[in-house]
């Protein structure tokens, strides 16, 4: 099997969340009535023109000044030609030999390490609409509602040798456009998809191998185990010397593997020229100083810096940095006076695991930054501890109250008196001459119990620092 | 009084000033074409409850004592490429018949908006293929000055329409002289604009890159009051231009003195017609008599337009014919399968002028053909726009024949598509330049068909165009003869 390099190049599809159609003023939203998103262009009767979406423009720029492209200040559209009901114009409007941006990076971890996969090209294209076979029915049934939404097409280098390194990268591409708000990255119904070439060499081989080009994958797992499944398929071809064919194969979820669609003579002849109905797409350079000046700080940089500058582990500063949200609440919280690491456990533990329960986005989240860092900061100055403050965060998010108004209305101010806790200590003591016994004659994890008694009779609002110590000393 | 004969610009005052009713002109036009238009079929459709309506409104406005617009009660007729509501829109192939559209194009839009009243739609060549309207699905038209001869392609409905007195303007679209050549061989006058002075939004597509939209009319004014109501910039289309529109009407008047006149002398060369060429000739020194300097040009170039224009209007129409595919309107020959469909479909629905340059183009597209057939059309394309660049620095106006011949006769030429295409061989450089062109009638060939001279003028150049035409217009008689056949008609 590591007798071959796997050669890997993914082309990936981004739905542009934009409210109106890549070239008409049609709803670019999902679902809706069969054709309920439709207008004269999109249905392409006669006499229709397209009219650039500029919303479109300003997202693909987005992306592909976040991945550090090259952009053409004069790009043009052309006509992809081939007939299918999904295709109303007979053609699908994309970009060709002068696509929008070139030549750009996208950077991600795998296995503990930075890696970065070149972009060949960034360009703009509409969506094609959706068939619908009708088992046994002499039709099929055409939904327009998906054409002519905007897409951009992120085109990699052949720089990815591993189906898991494939997989990691759609995951970063994923997160990437998320971060730009211009896509969901939802790749269920189909808002990012992904196409990948593979292809394989004898390791130390200069040498591209023939490659196949495999569609159909609707998920990370999908991509990754489609990619593994031709790594394997090329490979047996290979040493049993036979050669492999160029070809689109299609991937079989179900079955776990994949067929030919079409073969490399099959393939259509797309009849590229340049779109008459728009003139070329100019970029002007005080539009990309000011899409560039609102990009986000990307979640690369935001990574290193939760780990270089805040002193977070690798682990927290990865799941503080999955969605943007998330990671700029982080922020939130630390600028409004939390202690840095303190801020990501709360963060990423308690916060997350509330949200996930309810599946709520971190925009509605009842807790406001500054009010979870009011919390953090009552456990650091020890007006409560830490035990109070997951029932005082759990108050928080269920009524929206902030974190001093729960502690002063439910007395839960710690007590840090030492003179009251040991009168409590010395009354536990009494009242459990057994325990006393056993743990006088060795038995040192009984004080757990000690504690846990102590805390129950001052409903767990004494210091636990000082219990331990009052309770050490008493009983010694 | 025969409201037929009058011009838009006197119709339209006599409505205003509530001399006639809009309603009245209307009806004069819509009973001639019931009498007349059975020789001639001009007309694909005629929409006389929808023109008494328009009529009726325009009336309504004037007697409530607003604005009817520039065009107010001016029977207007469209060439059936131009997208109507509710009205059928074929571009006279089979492959559409029974369509209704749901939405007006822009030009026809600002026509109702200015008052006229649309009477119907007209014929023309396939999908605006062809110079002789012979590739219309639904029949020929024939040319009122001989009933055995074509009126011109593929504007051919409007331009015989306005010669018979069957509406004062109608609207044509001109590709490579779909507006100008049959407005010679019918005796009237029609203007291609600049590309992309008026908007394309709701004209069917023939080479989106060649298209433009135009008046003809029976008078330059007619011409100037038409564009002016349709010309300027439209949002929903990005090839038309955002420039203002002049009031064309008002730029009419004067003479030509200091007016430079460019004549080439590769649009007088072998092919033309002689007898033409000396009306062209004597319409040019007419100009000069009028103030006019003629001066010497040279384009060079323009003798490759023909062969340019035959790869670059091919490919743009193969593509933009790849919507009717009989899935979501026109014809559906249903059959076996999605492939057969589509094949049966294309097959039945277009004619064969439609096919071959369907196929023409599909084959200039294709891959490792492109750089040698497009691209390179492109490239001669900008080199006769450079020649025409070089020409406007040495004059204001270059004066050619529109047509090399006059009106053929029908089925002269349907044999030989190369003769046909060769009828356009002086209007194309101007669509593949991007230039407003004119043809205003200059004589008649042997007393009887009527031809024209050919305007040309620099980008958004369309004021020398007509101011030069006007003038000359002025002064000579050939737009107040009236072909034979309409005088046999109604009045």
């Amino acid at each position: 099997m590591n007798r071959y390099e796997p050669v890997i190049g993914l082309e990936c599809h981004v739905q542009l969340q934009t409210r109106s159609k890549a070239f008409s003023g049609a709803s670019a939203a999902f679902g809706g009535a069969p054709n309920a998103y439709t207008d004269p262009y999109t249905l392409a009767l006669p006499g229709t023109l397209p009219v650039l979406n500029r919303v479109a423009v300003e997202y693909a720029l987005r992306m592909a000044l976040a991945t550090g492209c090259t952009i053409r200040r004069l790009s043009r559209f052309a006509r992809k030609h081939y007939f299918y009901p999904d295709l109303p114009k007979g053609y699908q409007i994309s970009q060709y030999d002068e696509p929008l941006a070139e030549r750009g990076k996208v950077e991600f971890v795998l296995d503990g390490e930075v890696r970065s996969v070149r972009l060949t090209r960034i360009h703009m294209e509409e969506d094609a609409g959706k068939n619908t076979h009708v088992a046994g029915a002499p039709f099929s049934l055409i939904d327009l509602n998906r054409a002519g939404v905007p897409l951009i097409e992120v085109v990699s280098e052949p720089d990815i040798r591993s189906a898991k390194e494939a997989a990691e990268y759609l995951r970063a591409l994923r997160q990437l456009v998320r971060y730009l708000g211009i896509c969901d990255g939802n790749m269920e119904e189909g808002s990012l998809r992904c196409d990948a070439n593979v292809s394989i060499r004898p390791v130390g081989s200069e040498k591209f191998g023939t490659r196949t080009e495999l569609k159909n994958m609707n998920s990370f797992k999908h991509v990754q185990q489609a990619i593994d499944y031709e790594i394997v398929r090329q490979s047996q071809l290979l040493d049993a010397g036979e050669r492999v064919v160029q070809e689109t194969r299609l991937w079989d979820a179900e079955r776990g593997s994949s067929h030919t669609m079409r073969s490399k003579e099959e393939a259509h002849d797309y009849r590229y020229f340049p779109e008459p109905d728009l003139p070329p797409l100019k970029i002007a350079e005080d539009e990309i100083e000011r899409v560039n000046a609102l990009l986000p700080e990307l979640p690369i940089a935001r990574r290193r810096r939760f780990i270089d500058r805040q002193g977070l582990s690798v682990y927290d500063a990865t799941l503080l940095t999955a969605e943007r949200e998330i990671a700029e609440y982080y922020d939130q919280v630390v600028a409004a006076g939390a202690d840095a690491k303190k801020a990501a456990n709360w963060v990423g533990s308690e916060l997350l695991r509330e949200l996930n329960r309810e599946a709520k986005a971190i925009g509605d989240c009842p807790i406001s930054p500054i009010a979870l860092a009011e919390l953090i900061g009552l456990v650091e100055e020890a007006i409560i501890s830490g035990k109070i403050a997951k029932d005082v965060f759990a108050k928080m998010y269920g009524t929206g109250r902030g974190a001093r108004e729960i502690v002063d209305a439910e007395g839960l101010v710690q007590v840090t008196d030492p003179s009251a806790i040991e009168a409590v200590c010395r009354k536990v003591i009494e009242a459990n001459p057994k325990q006393v016994e056993k743990y006088r004659g060795g038995n040192d994890k009984l004080l757990g119990f000690f504690v846990g008694q102590v805390m129950k009779e001052t409903g767990g609002k004494a210091n636990p620092e000082i219990v331990n110590r009052l309770l050490k000393r008493l009983l010694s | 009084m025969s409201w037929h004969w009058q011009s838009a610009a006197a119709i339209a005052a006599a409505v205003r000033s509530r001399a006639v009713s809009a309603v009245e002109v209307a009806r004069a036009h819509l009973d001639r074409i019931a009498s007349l238009d059975g020789k001639l079929h001009c007309y694909l459709r005629v929409d006389e409850k929808g023109a008494l309506l328009q009529a009726a409104a325009v009336d309504a406005a004037v007697a409530r004592g607003e604005d009817p617009g520039l065009l107010a009660g001016v029977p207007v007729g469209l060439k059936d490429l131009f997208v109507t509501a509710g009205l059928e829109t074929t571009a006279a192939s089979k492959i559409l018949q029974g369509w209704i559209p749901v939405y007006d194009g822009t030009a026809v839009t600002r026509l109702k908006r200015a008052g006229a009243v649309l009477l119907g739609k007209l014929n023309m060549d396939e999908f605006a293929m062809g110079s002789s309207n012979e590739n219309s699905a639904f029949g020929p038209v024939h040319n009122p000055w001989d009933l055995e001869r074509v009126p011109g392609g593929s504007s051919g409905g409007s331009a015989a329409a306005v010669a018979a007195g069957l509406c004062a303007i109608a609207l044509g679209t001109d590709t490579g002289g779909s507006i100008r050549q049959p407005a010679t061989l019918s005796g009237v006058v029609g203007i291609k604009p600049t590309y992309g002075r008026v908007s394309r939004y709701g004209v069917v597509a023939f080479a989106s890159s060649l298209d433009q939209v135009g008046p003809l009319a029976r008078t330059v004014e007619d011409c100037a009051l038409a564009l002016e109501a349709i010309a300027g910039h439209d949002p929903q289309d990005a090839t038309s231009i955002d420039a203002p529109v002049p009031r064309y009407r008002d730029q009419l008047g004067g003479d030509l003195s200091g007016l430079r006149v460019g004549v080439p002398e590769e649009y007088f060369a072998e092919g033309l017609d002689p007898k033409i060429a000396t009306l062209v000739r004597a319409a040019i020194a007419e100009l000069a008599r009028l103030g006019a300097r003629t001066v010497p040009i040279s384009l060079p170039n323009s003798i490759h337009s023909l062969a340019t224009y035959y790869l670059i209007a091919p490919a743009e129409c193969s593509s933009n014919l790849a919507r009717y595919d009989g899935v979501r309107y026109g014809l559906r020959i249903p059959a076996e399968g999605l492939g057969e469909m589509y094949q049966q479909t294309r097959a039945a629905g277009f004619g064969a002028e439609v096919k071959r340059r369907i196929m023409l183009g599909t084959y200039a597209l294709r891959a490792g053909y492109y750089d040698a057939y497009y691209l390179r059309a492109q490239k001669v394309r900008a080199l006769i726009k450079r020649d025409f660049d070089r020409a406007f620095s040495e004059c204001d106006v270059i004066a050619t024949p529109t047509s090399p011949v006059p009106a053929f006769r029908l089925g002269e030429r349907t044999a030989d598509p190369m003769a046909m295409y060769l009828a356009d061989i002086y209007t194309i450089s101007c669509n593949l330049a991007g230039l407003p062109g004119l043809s205003v009638p200059c004589g008649f060939v042997d007393g009887r068909l009527p031809t024209g001279l050919q305007l040309l003028g620099p980008p958004l150049g369309e004021e020398v165009v007509l101011r030069t035409a006007a003038a000359y217009q002025r002064t000579t008689r050939w737009h107040e003869r009236r072909p034979p056949l309409a005088t046999e008609g109604v009045a």
